[in-house]
């Protein structure tokens, strides 16, 4: 049986997730940001006894293309290899119809058979709209059905106008009748004639002569790979002719398209004037310099505290529920190198990919509630002044931000921005910004450096370098962020230019979806490479495995256990774990490595047991404070405030401290710089598509921390801090 | 360049009302501009400026639109006898 392709096309926000999402019944993302469907999603459905095949393209305003992104629309439209679009389902906001006509009058150019598709009109008629449907459909040559997609209002008139249109044979539109200039006229026919087999091969004229007027608009200071070079030189050459005999082609023809529009809507429109008062108030008070700022900081404020301390009590559930299972499989196996794998790798592992999710969960809530409403395109309204400033979009703000919680829902947020050198150049900066685990690490070393009560010109010495601390990561991330875009991602930054919606109530249904769909690609694309090198890692702190040492260890510890005198006995077992865990892990492959690198990291300031710290940060940063503990002794369990007396007495193979105030700063600042964090790798490689931009990341990050901590120590040493 | 059009869609007050006279731009923004619907001869509105008194947003073939002031100064724009008469 043959299955039919239907292209969902429209602008963005014009409804076509709603739509999709409502004939499929697969909800698909729908959003109040224009622009948010990246990818195109399909599913199957049947109409009427026919099969068909729905097509949700990304949301676009024109056919014409600067980037790759951009091309998807046209490219799918053309496409004349098998499977090709059978017919165009023309979304449009029946509210807007001036503009959203624009790309329908484009999909009519390629002869693709279509419909076209009015919704939203419950808020025409609430606007006192009227749209004359048959009119319509007289002039555009196409059936025209109205529908209110949110309401699921007109879904039946639909599914019979495509049912009917493939009955009929799926009748090719008529040509829309533009009135072109003569001599845009002749330079269209000279591109149409060069367009070679490559770029369209076999396919009859209008689909040629759509792709000629395509190229007239697309081609120059963009980034399209595949055009060949003859036919650019050509529309320049079209274009520079003409504009000396004082015609711009490319506004000619957008014009006269525009034109054929406002001849159409004068018969079919009888519109009011523009009015959507409760968005103008709304805005009004939202985009105020003092109340729309102060709401704008509220909202921010409470993303903030939310990512950091709201989900704290889920978190520590998920991380009780780990330990609980941990000390399960202590219980029920016999000691040994199996039940840690067991325990500390793979149980570890599957911890780690759940501590994420909390957070996950609530950014894609709360960034799905702000899209829903209207309110996110208000965000980057109000912020992309400061954001432009390091030559950011206004939408980079809250990825940027959330990365001050956790850089891994930050990048997965990343999904909003939708030009693509923009949405990397974030994501490679995202992860400089101090996460929270950085600051367990922070708070450590400060507190060996500088117990409470120091204090530097009457200031608390560790709350300066704290602020301190997160002024650099700011400075640096915004730094990176200038370099990146300047060298690697150099380009033209695309202009700004966003639609504002009109505010909407969110539907709760949408959001959760949502959220279940943002979590479930993290857990099923990050989640299995997660847990495998939390096992790598845990492989590399604990093998090889020491039999002998080990079953003598447990030796002691029987003996220990049948110590009478409950106070000795239990120190005793203390300090015999303690030792263990420091003998484990400094025989340990990570622990030879290092020692291997100490020559390396020396000039830092800092010895081999911070090597192992720093090669077991690949888990989590915060996992130093741990580690530290581990092999000062202070064992598994400690206290953060243990294991800061335990370093501060302790001296190294020369006798010096074995962390001196400089080495300590030395040690925050590679902690601030570096890319540590493998689920943060991970996910830059997930969501950027490729290895090279992950690995790029820590090449970038690692070498930044390197030399800060090289100029820090040195430079310090030289100035006689140490 | 007169006087008359010299004046940019950048520098509207506030509620004010003008008509796209043409568009000075490299083509990336001047396409996207013309697309977007601010054709000559299109009546545009200033509805305001963010905060930090950039971006601006104006209304547009009723639709509400954000452009950055260094774009919208590439718009160029005449203001109509009668203000106030609009459709
Ligand atoms: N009032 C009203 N709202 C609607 C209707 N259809 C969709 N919406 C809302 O319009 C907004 C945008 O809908 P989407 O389906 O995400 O639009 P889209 O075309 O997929 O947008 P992009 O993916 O950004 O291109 C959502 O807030 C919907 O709830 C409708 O018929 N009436
Ligand atoms: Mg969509």
């Amino acid at each position: 049986m043959r299955i039919f392709r239907i292209l969902l096309v429209g602008n963005p926000n014009s409804g076509k997730t709603t739509l999709f999402n409502l004939l499929t019944g697969l909800r698909a993302r729908t959003g109040n940001y224009p622009g948010i469907t990246v990818e195109c999603r399909a599913a199957r459905i049947e109409i009427d006894g026919i099969l068909v095949e729905l097509i949700d393209l990304p949301g676009t305003y024109s056919l014409s293309a600067r980037s790759e992104e951009e091309r998807i629309a046209i490219r799918e439209i053309l496409k004349n290899t098998p499977p090709s679009p059978d017919l165009a389902l023309v979304i449009a906001d029946a509210t807007a119809l001036e503009r959203h006509l624009y790309l329908l009058v484009q999909v009519l150019e390629t002869g693709l058979p279509s419909i076209l598709c009015l919704n939203m009109m419950d808020e025409a008629r609430a606007q006192g709209l009227k749209i004359d449907l048959a009119t319509l459909e007289k002039s555009l040559g196409i059936p025209v059905v109205a529908i209110a997609a949110r309401h699921g209002e007109g879904l039946e008139g639909l599914k019979q106008a495509i049912a009917s249109s493939i009955r009929l044979g799926l009748p090719v539109p008529k040509d829309p009748p533009l009135t072109l200039h003569p001599r845009l006229e002749q330079a269209l026919d000279r591109i149409e004639k060069a367009i070679d087999a490559s770029l369209l091969p076999q396919r009859a004229g209008r689909a040629r002569r759509a792709l000629a007027r395509w190229l007239l608009l697309s081609v120059g200071e963009d980034e399209l790979s595949e055009i060949p070079p003859t036919l650019r030189a050509l529309v320049a050459s079209e274009e520079k002719q003409a504009f000396e005999d004082g015609l711009a082609l490319d506004h000619a023809l957008i014009s006269a398209r525009y034109a054929w529009i406002d001849t159409i809507l004068k018969q079919a429109l009888a519109p009011p004037s523009f009015h959507s008062s409760t968005t103008e108030r709304i805005d009004r008070f939202l985009t105020h310099p003092l109340w729309g700022s102060l709401a704008f900081m509220t909202a921010m404020f409470f993303l903030f505290q939310m990512l950091f301390k709201g989900v704290e009590p889920i978190v520590s559930i998920i991380e009780t529920l780990v330990s609980l299972t941990q000390s399960w499989l202590r219980h029920i196996l016999p000691p040994g190198p199996l039940v840690e794998l067991l325990a500390n790798g793979v149980v570890a592992g599957v911890g780690n990919v759940l501590v994420f999710l909390p957070q996950i969960a609530f950014l894609s809530f709360f960034l799905a509630f702000l899209e829903d409403t209207g309110y996110l395109a208000r965000v980057a309204f109000v912020i992309d002044r400061l954001m432009g400033a390091i030559g950011l979009h206004g939408r980079a703000f809250i990825p940027m931000l959330s990365g001050f919680a956790c850089a891994v829902p930050a990048i997965l947020s990343t999904r909003t921005i939708e030009n693509r050198r923009d949405r990397l150049l974030v994501m490679l900066t995202i992860p400089l910004v101090s996460c929270s685990a950085r600051l367990p690490v922070y708070l450590l070393v400060i507190g060996i450096l500088f117990p409470p009560g120091t204090s530097v010109f009457g200031l608390e010495a560790g709350a300066l370098l704290l602020f301190g601390m997160y002024a650099l990561s700011i400075l640096s991330a915004l730094g990176a962020a200038y370099l990146l875009r300047h060298f690697l991602l150099r380009g033209p930054r695309p202009p700004f230019l966003l639609e504002l919606p009109p505010y909407r109530w969110p539907d709760l249904r949408n959001l959760l979806r949502v959220v279940f769909d943002r979590s479930w690609a993290f857990v099923s694309n990050a989640g299995s490479l997660i847990t495998a090198i939390t096992v790598v890692l845990w492989a590399l702190l604990h093998l090889p495995w020491n039999a002998e040492r080990e079953r003598w260890f447990e030796q002691r510890l029987a003996e220990a256990k049948v110590i009478s005198d409950p106070f000795l006995r239990s120190e005793r077992i203390d300090q015999l774990v303690r030792e263990r865990a420091e003998e484990r892990m400094e025989s340990s492959f990570a622990g030879r490595l290092g020692q291997m690198i100490e020559p390396l990291i020396a000039p830092l300031g800092f010895d081999w047991k911070i090597g192992i710290g720093i090669l077991a940060s690949f888990a989590a940063r915060e996992v130093l404070v741990s580690t530290l503990g581990i092999v000062y002794g202070a064992g598994e369990e400690a206290e953060a405030k243990d294991i800061q007396g335990r370093i501060r007495q302790s001296k190294r193979k020369d006798g010096r401290p074995a962390l001196s105030a400089l080495s300590g700063i030395s040690l925050m600042v590679f902690y601030l710089f570096a890319a540590q964090c493998m689920s943060t790798v991970i996910m830059v490689f997930r969501e950027s598509g490729s290895w090279r931009w992950a690995l790029l990341m820590v090449a970038y990050m690692n070498s930044a921390a390197y030399l800060a901590s090289l100029l820090v120590y040195q430079g310090g040493k030289l100035l006689g801090f140490e | 360049m007169s006087a008359a059009e010299a004046l940019t869609l950048e520098a509207l007050k506030e509620g004010e009302e003008g008509i796209v006279t043409a568009i000075s731009a490299p083509k990336p923004l001047r396409v996207r501009l013309l697309e977007l619907g601010l054709l000559p001869g299109t009546r545009v509105r200033l509805l305001r400026r963010a905060p930090l008194g950039d971006p601006i947003e104006i209304e547009v073939r009723r639709t509400r639109l954000s452009l950055r002031k260094s774009d919208a100064a590439r718009v160029f724009i005449s203001i109509p006898k009668s203000q106030g008469a609009s459709p």
